[in-house]
């Protein structure tokens, strides 16, 4: 039997990055929370890539810190190197990604835990969840009981978790740590289904073991850029990659061995993410490709632990050591780690709804990993949404809910509770149908004034915000009413740049629109520049240039908002709605959509089902 | 409230004596006022709510038909939006016509039950009308899931599938450049994005100039007989129905009124209409026929045009010639039976297109169905040929094909690959519309198939 050991408002079960911001915001908006963690640790470990941020991604960390979650702030304080992805590809998908200081990360963001005023971090399994009256009951491994109003999971690899290398496999959490061995039984009894999702992670090596003399070096932005709204000064820096590629002898020692994998073997039955497959998965779908690419990157600066990015694999360690040592600069690399493949229990997210809650269940909440989703950007934006409600629900408040048009972070939850997934979920640009606006520039416009109402935005932040926003007004005004003189250098600057030359005024609004044009192009004869936050002249420069299609979106969002306006009650029976297709019937029911807007981008639910539904819809209200 | 606008006939689809084509949404009024001219010269815009106007409806330059056009202001409208409705003649064809226009206007076609979705949204239904219009529509998709069946298996989806899986493997490579900036994804070059881009767009018009072809085996062209009176017109009708319709006589202006009837000739289906001689006249009874006649040599799509070629060609055959213009017709130079007195050079003038024929005997009447079917772009025609069905499939590869230059203009601008993709991805939702997948989906399936990409 277990022993009463105290009640909390909201519990967090787990301290990876979805776990943190659950965590954090919760006990932010005044809720007496606990986050439980299998090992003091491990708090925002990670245990694949030392990185943070990437494309689409970068996006995810810029919105979680324009709502006033963590992840920003803390991986600007442990970067090692910036970079802005996909320059020149357009500013919708420019993608800022930093190189972090593992352990650094980890420690940093287990003392701000430690520091948050209602929050308690403590080390324990969890190995079952009740409910208890109208609330739910957590006990740990060691028989303590916690009553609590709501729960969120945030269990990442660590349910279930099997790590496979070769022939061996056992269960184990990520990193060696063990595993949530008992919780996923205790979550199937509620009348949950589970079901195996794997991932993989590459091998470490020793830094002074790799001939880095050969190799192409990646370096970071000069000046680096942060992630964070708030971090002022981000300092140099500290660190380089490398790159390197497999080659056909790489290639042939996979292939003679590919019948010592686990995964052609036929013994891992999870389902791994497409995105990031196994160098083995790699050498057998791509056959004809030569070679591979992949990154030498730093753990971190006290470290010699180097970690090798494209080359994750659940083959045997001696066939491991075998092909790792037929990349150039690798051949006489030590390994300290081996790569390895771990499968680890998670849930079908149509399960849940807008807010990461279960339907069925009242105040559970299910973020990160557990939801069907992959890497630590996915995890932690979960986490904060999950956070946020559990905080309004235990307060009576109105539920939070960014839909797909406010951002990256809508999308990827509607998509979860929407369409569900079928392997490990990764955010990417394309999945945005409103990419043009959620740009990882605007983040702040677009999310913090949300954030503010919420109450995770501190006066002071609310106050530069607001500076910032009349700043970039003011701005904009500037170049509407700034008239340009036409001048032999303007003309020069201009032919310089292939676009036509002027011979009467124009206005700075227009010079900035052309595509050939922009602020660093216009410098000298833009004399009357101010000095302003240099994000606002990326804004408005985007803005002036995309107009045209920013407007056209924002038609589309306009209509997308009236139908996600009509709100769908929770306990329908949807096959009892006569004139609803079959198979819509069946998919509303399993997903159970909080308005037509979810509705209609059902996969099987057609415009004329919608209809059916608006007509029953103001029949109820006239009952 | 920011709302497209739709437009629907709105009445029965049949041979009813007035056709309403209802048009609702923010732009309903600007967009009649494009097709309605009123008499009295004052535009729709300067309308109250709830009054009308008598006028004409155009397309273009051309004018189909007399109307009255309803003003209805939001709210104020069963709707709740801005509303016309343009009460027309009746039958499936005119009314027909007339919704074109509005499409042409700018109005994109509603969709089954669109008009009472929005009524609904805007709170003005009440219950007993709801349950009536749920089980119109609940019948409605049976038929359109019936409808999307047969497509399905049709040359079209097979021409759009194509063309837009063209187009998702150009979304997923820029997608894998994008979202894999660091795998060695190959570069995407603007000359090929250029050259896929121009070949779509190419294709997509071959959809869409195909549609009146199209239209013209399934749904028929609007054809006119005209002839001074008693050149054979009626004769001729009846050799192409198959049976006495008209009122044979050979005193000249016995058909006095338009006589609609709908042939096959070859494989093309022509509603023939039969009319009274074209001719000064001061019998009341046949001077409106003559008037009618005009009317619709002004907006018919094929004439058949008929001569007494036993006799020369005379002023008055000269004066109807002139107002053929350049709407597509053939000559027919009848009475080949009685020898023939008609130069045919004097016609060919006019139309090139001539035909010598008996209407009594039959004789010549491959030579004309050649004709026809040469005329309408049809002699070719490959019934299994990809072929747009309707109006809101062709609305849909015209909006395809103008996302497809939007990428196109994107790119020659100097826009990121941003616009281009999301432009492009517009292009894609619209041609997977038709067939009912989902573009977003479709587009990262084809990244991970394709790119070996990922740490």
């Amino acid at each position: 039997m277990g022993y009463y050991a105290g009640k909390y408002d909201v519990a967090v079960i787990g301290a990876g990055h979805a776990g943190i911001e659950a965590g954090l915001a919760a006990a932010r908006l005044g809720c007496k929370t606990a986050v439980f963690t299998i090992n003091m640790d491990a708090v925002g470990n990670c245990p694949c890539n030392p990185s943070i941020g990437g494309t689409a991604k970068g996006h995810l960390v810029r919105e979680i810190d324009a709502l006033g979650g963590e992840m920003g702030k803390t991986a600007d304080e442990c970067f090692l190197q910036m970079r802005m992805l996909n320059k020149g590809k357009g500013p919708a998908v420019h993608s800022l990604r930093a190189q972090i200081d593992r352990r650094k990360y980890s420690s940093v963001m287990k003392h701000k835990l430690e520091l948050q005023k209602n929050l308690d971090l403590r080390q324990a399994e969890i190995v079952s969840i009740e409910r208890f009256n109208d609330n739910w009951k957590l006990q740990t491994r060691m028989n303590a009981e916690f009553e609590c109003r709501a729960v969120i999971i945030a269990t990442g690899t660590f349910l279930g978790g099997k790590i496979y290398i070769g022939d061996v496999s056992f269960e184990s959490g990520p990193d060696g740590i063990f595993p949530a061995s008992f919780l996923g039984e205790s979550i199937r009894r509620l009348g949950i289904s589970t079901r195996r999702f794997k991932t993989g992670t590459p091998a470490r090596v020793l830094k002074s073991s790799v001939d880095f003399s050969q190799l192409e070096v990646q370096t970071g932005d000069e000046p680096p850029v942060p992630f964070s709204y708030d971090t002022e000064e981000l300092g140099e820096n500290k660190a380089v990659c490398h790159i390197s590629y497999t080659n056909e002898k790489t290639k042939e020692i996979i292939l003679k061995n590919i019948h010592r994998s686990p995964l052609y073997g036929g013994k891992i039955e999870g389902v791994g993410p497409r995105y990031c497959p196994s160098i083995e998965d790699k050498i057998v779908r791509f056959s004809d490709k030569p070679r591979h690419q992949l990154f030498i990157e730093p753990c971190g600066i006290d470290t010699e632990e180097m970690y090798i990015q494209g080359m994750s694999s659940s083959l045997p360690e001696d066939v491991q050591i075998e092909f790792y040592h037929t990349i150039k600069g690798l051949e006489n690399a030590l390994i300290m780690r081996s790569a390895y493949a771990i499968e680890y229990d998670c849930i079908d997210p149509l399960q849940l709804d807008a807010t990461l809650e279960f339907t069925d269940y009242s105040c559970l909440y299910g973020a990160g990993q557990f939801n069907g989703s992959s890497g630590y950007e996915e995890a932690a934006a979960q986490g904060l949404i999950a956070g946020i409600n559990a905080a309004l629900k235990v307060k009576g408040k109105k539920p939070f809910i960014l839909d797909r048009a406010s951002s990256y972070i809508g999308t990827l939850i509607d998509d979860l509770v929407t369409k569900g997934v079928s392997d490990p979920y990764r955010m990417m640009t394309s999945r945005s149908e409103y990419r043009l606006i959620l740009r990882q520039d605007n983040a702040d416009s677009r999310l913090t004034p949300l954030g503010r109402d919420i109450g995770l935005i501190s006066d002071d932040r609310w106050k530069r915000f607001n500076e910032k926003q009349k700043n970039k007004k003011n701005e904009y005004n500037r170049l509407k009413k700034t008239v340009i003189a036409p001048s032999e250098r303007l003309n020069e600057i201009l032919v310089s740049h292939e676009t036509s030359p002027i011979s009467t005024g124009i206005r700075l609004i227009e010079l900035i629109k052309r595509p050939q044009l922009g602020y660093e192009a216009l410098k000298e004869i833009d004399t009357e520049r101010p000095s302003i936050d240099p994000n606002i002249f990326e804004q408005v420069e985007t803005e002036v240039k995309y107009e045209g299609y920013i407007k056209r979106q924002e038609a589309q969002i306009e209509q997308m908002r009236r139908l996600e306006g009509r709100i769908l009650p929770k306990n329908v029976d949807y096959s009892s709605i006569s004139g609803l297709r079959l198979e819509a019937q069946e998919k509303l029911n399993k997903i159970k959509p909080q308005n037509l807007g979810q509705a209609s981008r059902i996969s099987g639910v057609s415009p004329a089902d919608i209809s059916v539904l608006i007509i029953w819809l103001s029949q109820q209200k006239k009952d | 409230m920011n709302s497209t606008t739709i437009a629907a006939i709105s009445t029965a689809q049949g041979a009813g004596g007035i056709g309403v084509i209802r048009i609702s949404g923010d732009d309903a009024i600007f967009i009649a006022d494009k097709v309605f001219k009123g008499i009295n010269g004052k535009s729709l815009c300067e309308y109250n709510g709830y009054s009308a106007g008598f006028g004409y409806i155009y397309d273009g330059g051309e004018k189909l038909d007399e109307a009255v056009a309803l003003v209805f202001r939001a709210p104020h409208s069963y709707t709740g939006e801005n509303v016309v409705e343009l009460s027309c003649h009746g039958g499936v064809y005119i009314t027909g016509q007339v919704l074109r226009a509005v499409l042409n206007a700018g109005a994109i076609p509603a969709a089954a039950g669109e008009f009472t979705k929005r009524a609904f949204l805007n709170g003005k239904l009440d219950l007993t009308e709801a349950e009536a219009v749920m089980n119109i529509i609940s019948a409605q998709s049976k038929t359109a899931a019936r409808a999307a069946l047969s497509c399905k298996e049709g040359s079209l989806s097979k021409k759009i599938d194509a063309i837009s899986s063209c187009l998702i493997d150009i979304a997923a490579h820029i997608s894998a450049w994008v979202d894999f900036p660091e795998e060695d994804v190959p570069e995407v070059e603007d000359e090929k994005l250029l050259a896929a881009f121009e070949a779509a767009k190419s294709d997509l018009n071959a959809l869409i100039s195909g549609y009146d072809a199209g239209r013209a085996v399934t749904q028929g062209i609007d054809t006119l007989i005209i002839g001074k009176p008693n050149v054979g017109k009626s004769t001729l009708m009846n050799l192409l129905s198959g049976c006495e319709k008209s009122i044979v006589t050979d005193v000249p202006g016995t058909t006095r009124d338009i006589i609609e009837e709908t042939v096959l000739v070859g494989n093309v289906i022509l509603r023939l209409s039969d009319t009274a001689g074209l001719r000064k006249t001061e019998n009341i009874v046949e001077k409106i026929g003559v008037e009618r006649t005009k009317q619709r040599l002004e907006r018919c799509g094929l004439i058949i045009a008929v001569f007494d070629g036993s006799l020369p060609i005379d002023s008055e055959d000269i004066s109807l010639l002139e107002k053929i213009g350049d709407i597509p017709a053939i000559a027919v130079v009848n009475k080949s039976d009685k020898g023939r007195l008609t130069e045919l050079d004097d016609i060919k003038k006019y139309i090139p297109n001539v035909v010598e024929l008996s209407a009594k005997s039959g004789d010549g009447l491959t030579s004309l169905v050649e004709n026809v079917e040469k005329i309408c772009g049809t002699g070719n025609f490959n019934p299994s040929q990809p072929l747009v069905a309707n109006e809101r499939q062709l609305l849909q590869v015209k909006n395809a094909a103008s996302s497809v230059d939007d990428c196109i203009s994107a790119l020659r601008d100097g826009f990121g690959l941003d616009a281009v993709s999301v432009a492009l991805q517009d292009a894609v939702d619209c041609l997977l519309g038709i067939t009912g997948k989902k573009a977003s989906d479709a587009v990262i399936d084809t990244v991970f198939e394709t790119f070996c990409v990922g740490k």
